[in-house]
């Protein structure tokens, strides 16, 4: 018997959502969705629970996440940083810009900084193709992204630390 | 249903409403190329996501080619499948499908048999055009199957398997793009996966990605180790299909042929895991004939149904996925380990030879009869009753590396003692084989008259789940049947609710039985062969002098001479086994 370790409060949160959702399991992606929005992140226990809850195999779960840049496993950053990788945004220099956020960080895509402060990721068009190229941080939308104004956007959160 | 008229090659064909370009095309002998496409008529076996592109077609009026796998003929539809629009497309597809896969053909275990080589070879592909990324996966190896997933292209025939028909769940499509890729879970290895072995991925597998593993050599080595003895064992449906890889016509049986190139090849003593089947249903058939005395007393703590336990990979299935029923499948071990666990008792003890000297083959049509084999509770003192499991296709293999001519070969028999069994033995090898040899014992035990007819064709057939009611002489004994796991999970959760109303079921977790074993010579996606196998394995049995597991003059002998009776302590020692929750449980951690 293979054993897998959550605590009880957790499972009962995961299972709470399911049956939300009827434990339908055509509703996977919104299960998903929400359970990642509770705890940050989709680890393969929470999978594991899911696809128990939902009458689907594993695999299947992990399938979908997988394939969904939205979805993570590992758990975000305090200030998720997205870069958008949508046409727009890629002609005006978002790769540029990418690459200036993983040298200063030194993290690579869908990676969190050790001190847990940020991570990196990629996204497609966040519909502001008229500011491109596009960075969000957390919640917060920053246009016309220049490689010289990566430093300043990562300092205006490193400088929460001291307040 | 409306008939519509298509025109294909500039020839008019009349099809139903519904008809796929692909199947027209084939109404009038015009093959179209495929790869991700498969249809198993008669299983209910389809995979057609219309991924690969190969079978694309001109359909005029139509921007794009269209799939033919995947498109409906309208009426008045005109078809080219092959003018220079569709072949360079064709062309384009197969080599950007090769840009990304290994050219390592001359030793890929799928050489000569991989359906991506003979598109290749087909085409005239001599040079990749397009070079790029190219996937290295770590290979994965199991007790039973070997993942080389570098040799994936994405056709998703191994996912249908595992989820669709076997609804097994240990595959599925992870990741995007170019990093897709068909794998368990967390891309764990299969042996961290609910994976039954049950082989049906390897089975459809059109490319090298999925192989069984290889034990070839290490036999080669054996046999020709002095200071052993060899002993080989062969399972019923392996004679109905070995033939296939020599060329002969599917449904030859070549048990003789068979017997007479094992000898060639060295084995010293060539036995029949049909002896062990007549054993099986010995101690089988007795402990049905048990329970249903102890239900019909009254005795309400009895466990009924009581499920076949024969398949290996059937038992790993309910392992992982029935945990809460492991008291109701028979105890009774598979043939192919009762006939290690006799071989290295009662026949080293005649050749008055240590169980560690002997080496036990056995021939299977069954990759999880590898893992079978490997599994503890089947070694004493860290020896195996079975040594080696090979698939009938590994034994094609060592005959043609040993040069020996299959096909101009005598036939000669079975050594003794093990190698005697009777028609209900061979039938093992079809669905509701089992079931109906075990119906012929415990028949003639329980009503204690002889059978006047022995066939009990309304357990035949390779409808998927059979049903039928045998009278035992005033006591009707409701008998159930399913091949192939998710067929196997429906009657499992009839009789999970309790109101199944069944004494005994059959299980095999390949579709159609061990005829369409995970090890077999591979069917193409041509069902014909299996109904081919499955005559020849009924033939066999009409063939045979005895019929009924019971009169099977050498398990007389054994029961005389070791054993006792059937249920008997020595019987449970050797003979039975036990079974293991493996469902994976949510430790709680406060």
């Amino acid at each position: 018997m293979a054993k897998i370790k959550l605590s009880n409060t957790k499972v009962e949160q995961i299972k709470a959502i399911c049956k939300e959702f009827n434990n339908n399991k055509g509703e996977l992606i919104n299960v998903l969705h929400k359970t990642q929005g509770v705890f940050g992140y989709l680890p393969a226990e929470v999978q594991e629970v899911i696809a128990e809850e939902l009458g689907v195999s594993v695999a299947q779960v992990y399938g979908v996440v997988s394939f969904y840049s939205f979805f993570t496993m590992v758990p975000k950053g305090e200030h998720p940083i997205s870069i958008c990788m949508g046409t727009a945004c890629y002609v005006r220099g978002a790769e540029k810009v990418l690459d200036e956020f993983k040298r200063i960080l030194n993290i690579q895509v869908g990676q969190t900084t050790p001190d847990g402060k940020f991570s990196l990721s990629c996204l497609r068009c966040v519909g502001a193709c008229g500011l491109a190229p596009v960075v969000m941080v957390g919640e917060k939308v920053y246009g016309r992204v220049s490689t010289d104004s990566v430093k300043a956007i990562i300092q205006e959160y490193q400088k929460e630390k001291c307040s | 249903m409306k008939n519509i008229k298509v025109t294909i090659d500039k020839k008019e064909v009349e099809v139903k409403q519904g008809t796929t370009i692909l199947d027209a095309a084939k109404s009038v002998g015009i093959t179209i190329p495929t790869l991700c496409y498969l249809h198993l008529k008669d299983f209910n076996i389809t995979n057609r996501p219309a991924g690969c592109r190969i079978c694309v077609v001109e359909v005029e009026g139509r921007r794009n080619l269209a799939p033919a796998c995947a498109t409906e003929c309208t009426e008045g539809m005109v078809i080219n499948t092959h003018n220079i629009r569709v072949l360079n497309a064709r062309k384009t597809v197969l080599e950007l499908i090769l840009s990304d896969h290994p050219t390592d053909c001359l030793i890929c275990a799928k050489s000569g048999n991989c359906e991506l080589q003979t598109l290749a070879h087909e085409f005239g592909i001599r040079e990749i055009e397009y070079q790029g990324e190219q996937s290295t996966y770590k290979k994965d190896m199991s007790p039973s199957i070997i993942r080389d997933v570098d040799k994936c292209i994405m056709c998703r025939r191994c996912e249908m398997m595992c989820n669709e028909i076997q609804t097994v769940g240990a595959l599925s499509a992870v990741n995007r793009g170019f990093t897709s890729v068909v794998a368990p879970a967390f891309e764990q290895d299969l042996s961290c996966s609910p994976c039954t072995y049950c082989g049906q991925c390897v089975a459809v597998c059109p490319t090298g990605a999925l192989t069984e593993v290889d034990h070839t050599n290490q036999i080669i080595r054996l046999l020709a180790d002095p200071t052993k003895t060899v002993v080989v064992q062969t399972a019923p449906a392996v004679r109905a299909a070995l033939g296939e890889e020599f060329g002969l016509k599917p449904g030859t049986s070549v048990t003789g042929k068979m017997v007479s190139a094992l000898r060639e090849l060295g084995f010293d003593y060539v036995f029949d895991t049909d002896f062990a089947a007549d054993l099986t249903i010995m101690e089988e058939g007795s402990e049905l004939l048990d329970r249903i005395a102890r239900y019909l007393k009254g005795d309400t703590t009895v466990k009924l149904p009581i499920l076949t336990s024969c398949c290996p990979g059937w038992v790993n299935f309910f392992e992982h996925q029935f945990p809460d029923m492991l008291d109701v499948p028979s105890t009774a071990r598979s043939p192919q380990q009762m006939f290690g666990s006799i071989a290295k008792t009662y026949f080293a003890d005649k050749l008055k030879i240590k169980r560690q000297d002997m080496v036990v083959v056995s021939i299977m049509p069954c990759l999880a009869k590898k893992f079978e084999r490997s599994r503890e509770e089947f070694s004493t003192d860290g020896n195996p009753d079975v040594d080696f499991s090979l698939s009938t296709r590994e034994l094609a293999q060592l005959i043609k590396q040993a040069n020996i001519n299959f096909n101009a070969l005598p036939e000669s028999d079975y050594d003794a003692p093990l190698g005697e069994s009777t028609g209900a033995a061979v039938i093992f090898g079809a669905s509701g084989g089992v079931i109906e040899a075990a119906t012929r014992t415990a028949y003639e035990i329980f009503t204690g008259k002889t059978l006047e007819k022995v066939d009990f064709t309304e357990l035949r057939g390779l409808e998927s789940i059979r049903e039928a009611t045998v009278d035992f002489n005033g006591t009707p004994i409701k008998i159930g049947i399913a091949h192939g796991l998710g067929n196997a999970r429906k009657l499992l959760e009839r009789v999970r609710a309790g109101n199944s109303g069944f004494h005994a079921i059959e299980i095999m977790a390949c579709p159609g039985g061990c005829i369409g074993g995970g090890g077999q010579p591979l069917h193409h996606g041509d069902s014909s062969i299996l109904f081919a196998r499955q005559k020849a394995i009924y033939d066999e049995d009409k063939s045979k002098a005895i019929r009924k597991s019971h009169e099977n003059p050498y398990i007389q002998k054994l029961y005389k001479e070791f054993l006792g009776a059937p249920l008997s302590e020595k019987s449970h020692h050797l003979l039975h086994t036990h079974y293991f929750d493996k469902k994976k449980v949510i430790e709680i951690d406060e």
